[in-house]
């Protein structure tokens, strides 16, 4: 059987480490928007990043993708240092959001060869394989028409392929599927597995809990702290809940950061 | 608009149905975008009735329309027996809205927002407060905050309490739970089931599948056309294939293989599951795919046959309506 | 009518918390003010003037010492070369110098006619025009001094500036001009921005789909406006008479009239703009490159419109700041009467009739 088929996250004892914070913390003044967090990705690991609006997780993600300091704590993103290597881990991630991804105004192709381009992929890769990646996405037709006019869905889809494009240790995914209709959805976790199958690991927020029984293993986020860590299966089985939208509502009701 | 009088006094039939849309389309760009086509959809008295589709869907183009923001390219549709073209005057005053963003004043508080939106629609906050005390007690200790430093859950029920501050007889939610979290959206429906109860007609809309029990009856939308409306039960119940669930060891292994195989018409991830329709279904589809999985070496391997819910059933629909997926190209 | 006064008192919450807009509001006036006020005015004080005298006789040292005694100089008596004096304009240490012949004084007594040589920095033309008013000037003086009899020439001085001005104060042309410009800003601005971020925040929605008369939102908008634009002529004007110290000539009322009248005209502009745009940047890009711009360029106050290409000075006359700048300075600076205004009057209450019918007419009650 081909092995790559299998997809499996590595058993910790072997793997490698993609991500890995300890106490990692970040204050606003008073406020303490992530509290000593600790946790470990392993590499091709699909890793769920749940909590409630306000609970922290955009601070937290801010910190990882290098784009803000943490007031304490340690964290290395794809074997760099969050404090002293930030533009190493900048060219080593990818990073697509539900808000911005692409630019409305230019077309597929035109986006793949900017992002290319910002992300330092030789000019001759950018010409081979970004024709070859709006095919393989079913953009052929698109390719010289604005993203703008593209459905949501499509916009999706390109968005993680050029977050991809220059072969990111790890992608950072913000809310990728919100509003996006139930069959292109799937298509889009579709193409987050096959994206981990070839190595990359991915880190996602998503609002649909279903969406988090996808992931290999799933952090809640509440006020700040991480409640729990596990698979979605084992979460399940210790709260003893049918689904992960009911132990998310079990972890977060509490919270006073939510919200309610 | 005094012309038309024949409008202003609702017939019997809108008595008790309060919203009425019949063929309505809509394009934008001169016709080349098209938004809706011939939706048509009646919303009984005290129903609370979701619109489920995805972005793009026309979710917000049918609510403008009824709410007499947007003029619709043909058909007709009425609310509260009232024209929404003709009689749209009367209509504005009938009925609540709450747009797809909180729409609120961010710079004023909470008490400044009530009592502003409430001498708008010409009463005061005192007028009807028994409809929105349960909800605005829960913003209370907050009055004094301004509306842009509120968190998103008690934003959604700001605006809530000044779609409702005139009792409106109709309320029309355009996404009221997009971009909130599962508390807040949970307590969110906990609300509209209330508001339910003392005989207000509500037509919400949601991206969330899931949501949809939750409502009377549901219309499914996708693509600017309604895919289904009825209650959600029968709707799902409506799948018209038996639907099983898969797992194994290998969820993503296990997807590939399903889809490989020729017996199988279609198979998509489902939470920790897989839902798997077969082409031809001889009743004994948990064996034969138990068989195939096996033969393909996946350890673990469970098979059940499940009720389909809706979200399995929107998927059918968009799938066999021979639209390319989530376009409408 | 209490919802419009709830509707205004909202405005005015919303101004009085958006320190942007008080900026606006009220850091503007009198920062222009006092920018056009002190610094870019036209009056030069303290210009660098060498003056090389070559004559050494009585008379040569006299002028010097005039020019000297006046503050609108600063004299250093050098000897210097004409390539120095070359080096020194270049380098910027001087912005004129004066340059008496050797033999000046005998020369103005025995043959009545002596030359001077004045030199200026052309590349200032502004400073330059005025410095050789100034010499000019002086030189005047001084031969009537010499010779009282025979002063005849350059007794009028061409420039209506002058004749209205004759203390030399450049910031009075300023006031009006500040006046228009402020309350472009305010009204046209300000405004069109208010009403489009109804459209933005999602609460124009809201708004329309109450029983609120749609056009009554425009009312509710442009009477905040209309309050904060008067006030704002009153801060100017105070700002005016006891900062720069430019009296109001004539009648005060009739003032407050034109700017009313004025005021009315650029909130109509602001509505419709607000009716065309959906977004604040694109409102505001409208209001400053559309209005801004030509209310700086053609009313008058800092390019003179008849230097201007005829096409030009016609496209001036649909600028309404350029008939309010003109019925300002009639009323403020020269005391002129109704009489006097009632032309630029007349076009302001047309171009807002205009403008109010064209808005009302286009104002959507709906989406498209």
């Amino acid at each position: 059987m081909d092995p790559v088929i299998n997809h499996q996250p590595p058993s910790p004892a072997t793997a490698e480490t993609a991500i890995e914070c300890r106490e990692l913390t970040k204050k606003f003044g008073d406020f303490i928007a992530v509290d000593r967090i600790s946790f470990r990705v392993q590499r091709c690991e699909i890793f769920g990043f749940l909590g409630a609006n306000g609970a922290g997780k955009t601070t937290a993600m801010r910190m990882l993708c290098g784009l803000s300091y943490p007031s304490s704590g340690h964290a290395t993103v794809a074997g760099f240092d969050v404090y002293r290597q930030q533009e190493k881990i900048k060219q080593h991630i990818g990073y697509m959001s539900q808000k911005f991804s692409l630019y409305d105004d230019l077309t597929p192709l035109e986006n793949i060869k900017f992002f290319g381009g910002v992300y330092g992929v030789a000019e001759k890769e950018i010409r081979e394989r970004s024709h070859d990646l709006v095919r393989s996405l079913g953009l052929d037709r698109e390719a010289n028409k604005l993203v703008g006019g593209l459905p949501l869905g499509w916009k999706q889809k390109l968005a993680f392929a050029v977050a991809l494009f220059h072969r990111p240790r790890i992608v950072f995914l913000d809310e990728p599927t919100g509003g996006v209709d139930p069959v292109t959805r799937r298509q889009f976790w579709d193409m987050i597995y096959e994206a981990a199958e070839k190595g990359v690991t991915i880190f996602v927020t998503t609002h649909y809990m279903d969406e988090s029984e996808y992931c290999n293993r799933v952090t809640i986020m509440v006020d700040g702290k991480i409640e729990a860590l596990d698979t979605p299966a084992n979460l399940k089985h210790r709260f003893a809940c049918d689904n992960m939208d009911e132990v998310f509502y079990r972890l977060a009701r509490t919270a006073r950061r939510s919200d309610s | 608009m005094k012309r038309n009088n024949v409008y202003t006094h609702p017939d019997a039939v809108s008595a008790d149905t309060p919203i009425i849309a019949d063929r309505i389309s809509k394009s934008y760009n001169k016709g080349t975008v098209p938004a809706l086509s011939d939706v048509s959809l009646e919303v009984k008295k005290g129903e609370l009735f979701g619109l489920i589709g995805p972005d793009g869907a026309g979710k917000t183009t049918l609510f403008r329309i009824l709410t007499t923001l947007l003029l619709a390219d043909s058909g007709q549709a009425r609310v509260s027996g009232y024209d929404v073209v003709q009689n749209f005057k009367q209509i504005r005053r009938t009925v609540g809205y709450m747009p797809g963003k909180f729409s609120l004043y961010q710079d004023l508080t909470v008490q400044e927002n009530l009592t502003f939106f409430a001498t708008l629609f010409g009463t005061s906050v005192a007028a009807h407060y028994e409809l929105i005390k349960d909800i605005y007690e829960q913003i209370k200790p907050f009055s004094d905050r301004r509306a842009g430093k509120l968190s998103g859950g008690m934003k959604q029920k700001l605006a809530l309490c000044c779609a409702l501050i005139h009792k409106p007889e109709v309320l029309f939610l355009d996404e009221p739970t997009t971009g909130v979290d599962v508390v807040s959206r949970r307590e969110f429906w906990e609300m509209l089931q209330q508001l339910k109860q003392q005989g207000i007609t509500i037509l919400v809309s949601t991206p969330y599948m899931e949501e949809a029990v939750r409502c009377d009856r549901i219309a499914l939308i996708q693509n600017g056309r309604i895919l289904q409306v009825d209650t959600p039960a029968r709707i799902a119940g409506a799948f018209p294939v038996k639907l099983y669930a898969a797992k194994a060891a290998s969820i993503y292994g296990l997807l590939k293989d399903l889809r490989a195989w020729n017996q199988v018409e279609s198979c998509y991830a489902f939470g920790e599951w897989l839902h798997v329709t077969l082409r031809q279904d001889t009743g004994n589809g948990t064996a034969l795919i138990r068989e195939y999985a096996e033969t393909r070496a996946h350890k673990q391997v469970i098979i059940q046959c499940i009720a389909p819910t809706i979200e399995d059933r929107f998927i059918q629909l968009a799938t066999s309506n021979a639209l390319p997926n989530g376009s409408g190209h | 009518m209490k919802q419009l006064f709830v509707f205004i008192r909202k405005e005015f919450y919303h101004v009085f918390r958006d320190r942007r807009t008080l900026l606006i509001l009220f850091g503007l006036p009198l920062v222009q003010i006092l920018l056009f006020g002190y610094a870019l005015t036209s009056e030069v004080k303290n210009i660098a003037l060498v003056v090389t005298n070559a004559s050494n006789d009585v008379l040569g040292q006299q002028l010097t010492n005039q020019l000297q005694a006046s503050a609108f100089f600063k004299v250093q008596e050098q000897q210097l070369s004409p390539t120095e004096i070359e080096r020194a304009f270049k380098k910027g240490h001087i912005k004129a110098a004066l340059i008496i012949p050797s033999g000046f004084g005998s020369d103005f007594i025995k043959a009545r006619h002596a030359t001077l040589q004045v030199l200026t920095d052309g590349s200032e033309p502004n400073i330059s025009k005025t410095v050789l008013q100034y010499v000019t000037a002086i030189v005047q003086d001084f031969q009537r001094a010499q010779q009282p009899a025979t002063s005849v020439a350059f007794t009028i001085t061409p420039e209506l500036r002058m004749l209205y001005n004759e203390e030399g104060n450049g910031s009075i042309n300023y006031v009006p001009g500040v006046l228009a410009l402020i309350l472009m800003i305010v009204c046209t601005a300000l405004t069109s921005v208010a009403v489009v971020r109804e459209k933005e925040t999602g609460t124009m929605e809201i708004l329309l789909v109450s029983p609120f008369k749609p056009v009554m939102v425009l009312v509710a908008k442009a009477i905040p406006f209309l309050i904060l634009s008067l006030v704002n002529f009153a801060f100017i004007l105070l700002l005016a008479v006891y900062i720069l110290n430019v009296p109001i000539a004539g009648s005060l009322f009739l003032l407050f009239m034109i700017t009313l009248l004025f005021i009315a005209t650029s909130l109509s502009f602001g509505l419709l703009i607000s009716n065309a745009t959906n977004s604040q940047q694109v409102a505001l890009l409208i209001s400053m490159m559309g209005l801004m711009l030509p209310t700086i360029i053609f009313t008058g106050f800092i390019f003179p419109l008849e230097n201007m290409p005829l096409p030009f000075q016609w496209i001036s006359n649909l600028v309404p700041a350029k008939w309010y700048y003109a019925a300002v300075k009639s009323v403020m600076l020269k005391g002129l009467g109704f009489a006097y205004v009632w032309k630029e009057m007349g076009i302001l209450c047309v171009m807002t009739i205009l403008l109010l019918t064209i808005t009302v007419n286009r104002f959507k009650i709906r989406f498209t």
